[in-house]
């Protein structure tokens, strides 16, 4: 894996245009050390050796040369040579179990498996003789006598490995009979297993080679799986011998990926059969972005599987992203335009054209009447980087002002400016695969197995290999103990209280020596850190200081700010629990000053990682979502920029900047901003302090709202516009590594037209038409406008699978790491961060402290995974409470509670739970008549308002009476049915 | 003055009423005012003669067996406790010729002393192998075993040295010492008594490896079907770390080594090295490909010595005297003693231990005293269920590890079981797959589901059905198992198959 960067700087030297080909001119068959090019269709049969050292062997004539520690078998199959195999992939660690592999080494006695035999210089191989048939087809005949020969009926027919083998090696016969002991005829056969919604597990068909046990402990690390029995008893057991379902499984689908047969498979796939295209496009849920082979039949998808030539996760996948894309195809799906004006009114389906005359004269006529900034709206990080240009290139353009904005700014905002502060740009530093080379990580207020599954799945491999792990979060998050992982330190602060927490460590390591004084020196502005220094060894950043703050003994903060110190490589990962505070930029910032003094910046295995939580979070900011800023992360306020755009809009680009989404929603309480359009966003349930975001779009007199639902926002729309999902449409995202991929369009739009028509046909509307034909040109204008972008083309991510930004004439296929030789801003600049209570404050009226997270199997507001099976794993949002707490106030585990803030009420059941501490309550806010966020209030981060979501002061008290506002939010939501259904 | 009485603690003496006897003794003693010091010693080796009891007078020890409750009292008559003659009196235990004829190195102490006793281990050599180790360099030690030419002796005869001599060479921060003692081969039973009867020694060889290959911490990997040998081993440690020989600062050396037992949990899978470690380290005991081998990449992905119990046991004596004089006994390439136990359909079962080179025929006859029924011997097997039958024909082959070899059959851990002429050859190689069909780890197709098949073949064999056609499929899956199975459970199950079908073709056609 390490071995893939060398090449790939080989690429940068010049190679790139080449295609790749791991055919050396002399005829010597070497690894081929990236994805680019790598047919992912074809399985090498083990991983890559990470050994560098080269030796050569001969494997029937042909001369390869690979690194010491590559399998025989890979050696070959690099040479185009097939060995049988059925428990190998290059997915898994070689096993050795299915005996199909087997071949002769001349010199060596018996017949070595090529999948566990290791390459030696000058080995000289024969993968074919008249023996090795002989024994591979006496191996196979005994599967095929315990093996139902449905064949033409089964699931797999058309792809499975066992019948490509059985042929392979010429089969013909079974001496053996099928009257013996099986596990295929009906007395013996074990009832399928069909209880996850999206696979079913078929023992008779099982074949016992342990693909799916090992894809489950090595790829996904949930060792949900096992062999029970032994012998001819062994059989694949979910958990002990539960149903899949009611096991540990995860449902993240490695173990149907790697199922050789149809023993595990796709539901969709039993009902549709085989596909007859493949498409490469790009998850649209996290922001981990993981590549997706869609297999595809006419219009219909009937697999995701994941690409293993993607580079965010290389063929790893989650329940989301793998299962959850059936919402695509909900009935509730946006078919046609709709228009009314007001909503009391019903709503009228009109024609396309109708909705954008209707939505543009009605803007038009709101500006005349409050002036040209009362209109603004809120871009997507759902959607495409393509779709997010247009609508504030539409906002700038069209409306005439900056006030865009978009959904990072209540997740990620604090690390878009915090780390433009510190480092000079607003994104992280590392690629994921990076954590393989780290020896320390740091997780701080993220749970990665439940919000970046397969980020978390990464990390999880890297900790079982011997990294060690230190988590700072309020809550036991499942990485603090999980099967093979343990955290080292889990300093569980109570929540608010991050920055103290980060100076504290600071402390430890400026008091202790343990600053890189070389790479500080060499790298980072001098005052700054000076002043750095000076601060946090200040007494009130002492570990005993920070502990009377966090509830963290001294002693442990001590221990953990040496680990991260002195351990080698060590690396930060950080979510919503770090930036969604009063103080989240604060924190970032420490966090950049850490990392800058402990020289931990700019290599593999190290670096500062935000976890973004939408799949084009980081795109959306790249976009100029941002009101003050152009595309770029480039000031409205600086001329050369607007200069730059106004030439190439042929416009005038307001050079104030706009509102925040707080502003917008501000202005319109009280009366002053009057239309909005949102595209992808639901901000009547994801924003804080539900009641004062109705308020404000209550006020609204025009609300167009693009999206693939009739979602809450929607309640209070005049204008909807029908979205496309990611499967109708071309465009790119950017995940949390910068990474641009490719969403390619597998489907017709629903509604005809994909988003970024939509905005056009809105554009033209409002007399400023843009003219694209299709998204590939709006990114030649992104490229053309923005010089992180100057290289990125449709033709260059083609070639290259995907391209982590900067990309340019420097850096033309990408950057996987920042700040290498130097800090974007040149030199790093450690600021000061000094932590400052947030104002909610527990009060005896407010005694304890709701914190807000994810699950795996939900994703945000759950508009698209509430649409899917998943909510046989979630189908409410809980409280989660500590037995202490619940005690107190009479709680059982199930009851209804009310959880009581001064921003609201709203009521759940409770769950006790000893993930929280006692004084702290959790919740997710999947489901809108949660109302999760009626309870959270509007305090925000100091520098970007982002939404202090993580501290708010509540009560709890057990109650099942419904709560004032889900009272009326039932009565809205039967309102609002009627008039959509008239 | 008190006068010293052994009656043995080994299971296989207590099995058949040891405990009862000691008890019995004890309580005559008393009754009749006579004082005696009751020694719980291991066995002797000699199991026709269980309980044996021996007594300690002028004239050495003065052996009586096979010894019953209902012998005390007229043993007591007879003043056994003098040596007084008596129909069980065997005479001095020295001169019995079983024990006479034996060469015993590692078994030197094993019923000789009371085995929890450190003070009679010292007494009788214990501790000078290790002491001789402290003073030599790693490389030194492992020199030593080198030249003793001590090869495996749990059953695939790899030379020790050479194994300490990998891990030794190979870089870690932590290394291991794993010894192998799941013994579960059908007809052995000499780890355990080792374990019961000198479990210091096993310590002290484990000590040794630790010193030579660089590793801290040892386990004894102990099969649960042994709880005496657990009791015994794990009551060993505490003294050990008591007395200072293991734990931190072994011998005031300042060297460390720690010690452990954990038990199996009953599959014979886990006797195989590779599902051993997998089992140790608390997964499911499934067998592992190699390479990478135990010595590079092995418990917990350390590099690991995994040695059975009496090849560690040999350590001490061969740390002591030199590797030489280890080197002086045996022949050819099988250097040393072999401790082989006899069993099965023989008048004399029991412990043999005697430089390599002794024949079939004279450990049958000279030592064993041919069949117990007193039908002529018609066949062993030899090493384990999956050793090959050796026909009678073939009892000149000298017990040495190449000689068997060259026959297709293997010595093993020394276990021999004898059958007569009544023995039916085609249920025993059915035996062998229906062995391994319930043994296999099931991780690799040949064994797994080979096994299965070569029972339901041999079922047909058995029938009648086509059975030419069925010899041929079992001729052929013996060849696939043989050849294609990942570990030695599934290449070896064809042994004993295979032999029966060599050597007694007409068993097949009944």
């Amino acid at each position: 894996m390490i071995a893939r960067n060398v090449s790939s700087s080989a690429a940068r030297a010049g190679q790139v245009d080449e295609a790749p080909t791991n055919r050396t001119p002399n005829g010597v068959f070497v690894e081929l050390q990236t994805h680019l090019g790598r047919d992912p269709g074809v399985d090498l049969g083990t991983p890559p050796s990470s050994q560098t050292n080269l030796v050569q062997v001969l494997i029937d004539g042909a001369t390869v040369q690979v690194p010491a520690g590559t399998s025989v078998m890979r050696a070959a199959a690099l040479a185009g040579i097939k060995i049988p195999k059925l428990c190998a992939t290059d997915q898994l660690a070689a096993f050795g179990s299915c005996r199909l592999c087997l071949v002769q080494i001349e010199g060596r006695r018996g017949f070595p498996a090529s999948c566990t035999t290791p390459v030696e210089d000058g080995m000289k191989i024969a993968t074919q003789s008249l023996r090795l048939a002989e024994l591979r087809r006496n191996v196979m005949e005994l599967y095929i006598s315990d093996h139902p020969l449905d064949c033409l009926t089964c699931t797999a027919n058309g792809n499975c490995e066992l019948q490509d083998m059985a042929g392979v090696v010429g089969l013909r016969e079974v001496r053996y009979g099928f009257a013996g002991e099986n596990h295929f005829d009906k007395p013996s056969a074990e009832p399928k297993d069909e209880s996850n919604p999206y696979f079913t597990f078929e023992p008779s068909k099982c074949i016992v080679c342990s693909r799916c046990v090992r894809a489950c402990e090595e790829v996904q690390g949930t060792f949900a799986l096992t062999i029970s029995g032994r012998g001819f008893e062994s059989k694949v057991s979910a958990s002990a011998g539960e149903s899949f379902l009611d096991s540990e499984c995860v449902s993240c689908g490695a173990c149907v990926n790697v199922c050789p047969t149809a023993t595990l498979s796709e539901k969709s796939l039993i009902q549709l059969g085989q596909a007859e295209r493949t498409v490469t496009t790009t998850c649209a849920y996290c922001g981990v972005g993981c590549s997706f082979n869609a297999e595809v039949k006419g219009q219909q998808v009937v697999r995701m599987v994941p690409n293993k030539a993607g580079g965010a996760n290389e063929g790893h996948a989650c329940v989301k992203g793998r299962f959850a894309w059936g919402y695509a195809s909900h009935p509730d799906r946006l078919k046609e335009p709709m228009i009314r004006s007001s909503i009391d009114h019903p709503w009228r389906v009109v024609s396309w054209d109708e909705a954008f005359e209707y939505a543009a004269s009605e803007i038009r006529r709101i500006q005349a009447k409050y002036g040209r900034k009362s209109v603004g709206g809120i871009t997507s990080s759902r959607c495409t980087n393509e779709e997010t240009w247009l609508v504030q290139k539409l906002i700038r353009t069209g409306f005439g002002n900056n006030n865009v904005d978009t959904c990072a700014r209540v997740c990620h905002s604090p690390t878009g400016y915090g780390l433009k502060q510190t480092l000079g740009e607003s994104a992280g530093t590392q690629d994921f695969l990076s954590v393989a080379d780290s020896d320390v990580v740091v997780v701080m207020g993220a749970n990665p197995s439940e919000g970046h599954p397969v980020f978390a799945s990464r990390l999880k491999r890297r900790l079982r290999e011997g990294a060690q792990l230190i988590v700072i979060d309020p809550r036991a998050i499942d990485l603090v103990r999980s099967p093979h992982i343990e955290a080292k330190f889990h300093l569980q602060l109570r929540p608010g209280t991050n920055v103290a927490m980060i100076n504290g460590l600071a402390h430890v390591i400026a008091s202790e020596g343990l600053i890189d004084e070389a790479f500080v020196a060499a790298r980072c502005e001098e005052p700054a850190f000076h002043a750095w220094r000076e601060f946090v060894l200040r007494s009130e950043n002492s570990p005993e200081a920070v502990s009377e703050i966090t509830g963290v003994p001294a002693d442990l903060i001590r221990q953990a700010a040496r680990l991260y110190a002195t351990a080698g490589n060590a690396a930060i990962y950080y979510g919503l629990g770090v930036t969604e505070h009063s103080q989240g930029s604060t924190t970032v910032m420490g966090i950049a000053n850490l990392a800058m003094a402990t020289g931990n910046i700019g290599r593999r295995g190290v670096g500062v990682n935000p976890l973004r939580g939408q799949n084009n979070v980081q795109g959306s900011c790249d976009m100029g979502s941002y009101p003050h800023e152009l595309p770029g992360y480039r000031s409205v306020k600086d001329v050369a920029t607007r200069q730059l755009f106004n030439a190439y809009w042929n416009t005038e680009i307001d050079p104030e900047p706009g509102l925040r989404i707080p502003g917008m929603l501000n202005e319109a309480v009280a009366g002053s901003f009057k239309a909005m359009y949102i595209q992808g966003e639901d901000i009547a349930q994801s924003d804080p302090n539900t009641q004062h975001v109705q308020a404000a779009l209550r006020n609204l007199e025009c609300l167009i709202v693009q999206d693939i639902f009739f979602n809450e926002t929607a309640k209070y729309a005049h204008v909807l516009l029908p979205g496309s999902s990611f499967l109708e449409k071309d465009g790119t995202f950017t995940n949390a590594e910068r990474r641009i991929s490719r969403v390619r369009k597998i489907v017709e739009p629903l509604a005809g037209l994909a988003d970024w028509e939509v905005t056009m046909g809105f554009s033209r509307a409002l007399g400023v038409p843009m003219h694209y034909h299709h998204p590939s040109e709006i990114m030649d204008e992104v490229a053309a406008l923005t010089p992180t972008f100057a290289g990125v083309s449709y033709e260059k991510l083609d070639r290259l699978g995907s391209i982590q930004w900067p990309c340019n004439d420097d850096r033309p296929t990408g950057s996987p790491i920042m700040h290498v030789e130097e800090f974007t801003r040149g030199l790093g600049k450690f600021i000061l961060t000094e932590y400052v209570p947030t104002k909610e404050k527990v009060t005896r009226k407010f005694p304890l402290i709701l914190t807000t997270g994810r699950i795996l199997t939900q994703y945000n507001v759950g508009a698209q995974t509430r649409r899917t099976d998943n909510v046989v794993w979630h189908h409410e949002d809980r409280l989660e409470i500590h037995a202490e707490d619940a005690a107190e106030r009479g709680i059982a585990d199930g009851d209804w509670v009310h959880i009581i803030s001064r921003a609201g009420e709203t009521k759940l059941r409770a769950k006790i739970s000893e993930r929280v501490q006692p004084g702290v309550v959790y919740t997710t806010f999947h489901f809108p008549e949660s109302g999760a966020n009626v309870v959270t209030t509007e305090l925000s981060d100091w520098a970007t308002n982002c939404p202090e979501y993580k501290v708010t002061a509540v009560e709890i008290r057990r109650s099942a009476e419904p709560t004032a506002w889900q009272v009326d939010f039932q009565a809205t939501e039967q309102q609002q049915a009627e008039l959509k259904s008239r | 003055m008190s006068v010293k009485v052994y009656v043995p603690c080994d299971t296989t003496a207590v099995s058949i009423g040891a405990d009862r006897v000691a008890k019995r003794i004890a309580a005559q003693a008393a009754a009749a005012g006579r004082q005696i010091t009751l020694v719980r010693n291991g066995s002797r080796g000699m199991f026709w003669l269980e309980p044996l009891v021996e007594v300690e007078t002028e004239a050495g020890r003065i052996a009586y067996g096979p010894v019953t409750t209902g012998d005390i009292e007229s043993l007591f008559a007879a003043d056994f406790l003098h040596g007084g003659q008596h129909a069980l009196r065997l005479g001095p235990t020295a001169e019995i010729s079983y024990l006479k004829n034996q060469e015993r190195l590692t078994f030197e102490r094993v019923g000789v002393i009371d085995p929890l006793s450190l003070e009679d281990y010292q007494s009788h050599g214990g501790w000078v192998g290790l002491q001789n180790a402290m003073a030599l360099s790693a490389n030194e030690i492992v020199a030593e075993v080198k030249g003793s030419g001590l090869r495996g002796r749990g059953g695939a005869a790899f030379p020790t040295g050479i194994k300490w001599q990998t891990v030794l060479d190979t870089t870690a921060d932590q290394k291991y010492i794993v010894c192998n003692a799941d013994e579960g081969d059908s007809g052995t039973f000499a780890d355990r008594m080792l374990m019961e009867g000198d479990p210091y020694c096993l310590i002290e060889g484990m000590v040794i490896a630790g010193l030579a290959v660089g590793a801290t911490v040892g386990y004894i990997y102990l099969r649960s079907e042994y709880p005496r040998c657990w009791t015994t081993l794990s009551e060993a440690i505490r003294r050990c770390e008591a007395a200072g020989w293991l734990g931190e600062n072994v011998a005031g050396s300042g060297r460390s080594f720690h010690l452990e037992v954990r038990l199996g949990a009953g599959a014979y899978i886990c006797g195989e090295e590779t599902a051993l470690l997998e089992s140790l380290e608390g997964k499911r005991g499934e067998v592992r490909a190699k390479p990478p081998l135990p010595a590079h990449v092995g418990l917990f992905g350390k590099p690991t010595v995994v040695n059975n119990v009496i090849t560690l046991a040999s350590v001490p004596l061969i740390l002591a005297r030199g590797g030489k004089y280890y080197h002086d006994f045996g022949q050819g390439r099988s250097r040393g003693t072999l401790t082989l136990q006899l069993s099965g359909n023989i008048q004399r079962p029991g412990l043999i231990e005697k430089a390599f080179g002794l024949t079939l025929r004279e450990l049958l006859n000279d030592f064993g005293g041919g069949s117990a029924s007193g039908r002529p011997l018609r066949a062993i097997q030899a090493g384990g269920p999956l050793g090959a039958y050796v026909p009678s024909h073939d009892f000149d082959l000298p017990l040495e590890y190449e000689a068997f070899a060259q026959r297709g059959a293997m010595i093993g851990h020394g276990g021999m079981v004898a059958f007569d002429d009544s023995v039916d050859m085609r249920r025993m190689a059915r035996f062998a797959m229906e062995f391994c069909a319930e043994e296999s780890c099931g991780k690799c197709t040949p064994c797994r589901i080979g096994s299965v098949r070569g029972v339901e073949v041999i079922d047909r064999i058995a029938q009648g059905q086509d059975r030419e056609a069925n010899l041929a499929l079992l001729e052929s899956l013996c060849d696939t198992m043989q050849h294609g199975s990942l570990c030695a459970m599934g290449g070896m199950t064809p042994f004993p198959v295979q032999s029966a079908l060599q050597h007694f073709p007409e068993d097949f056609e009944r």
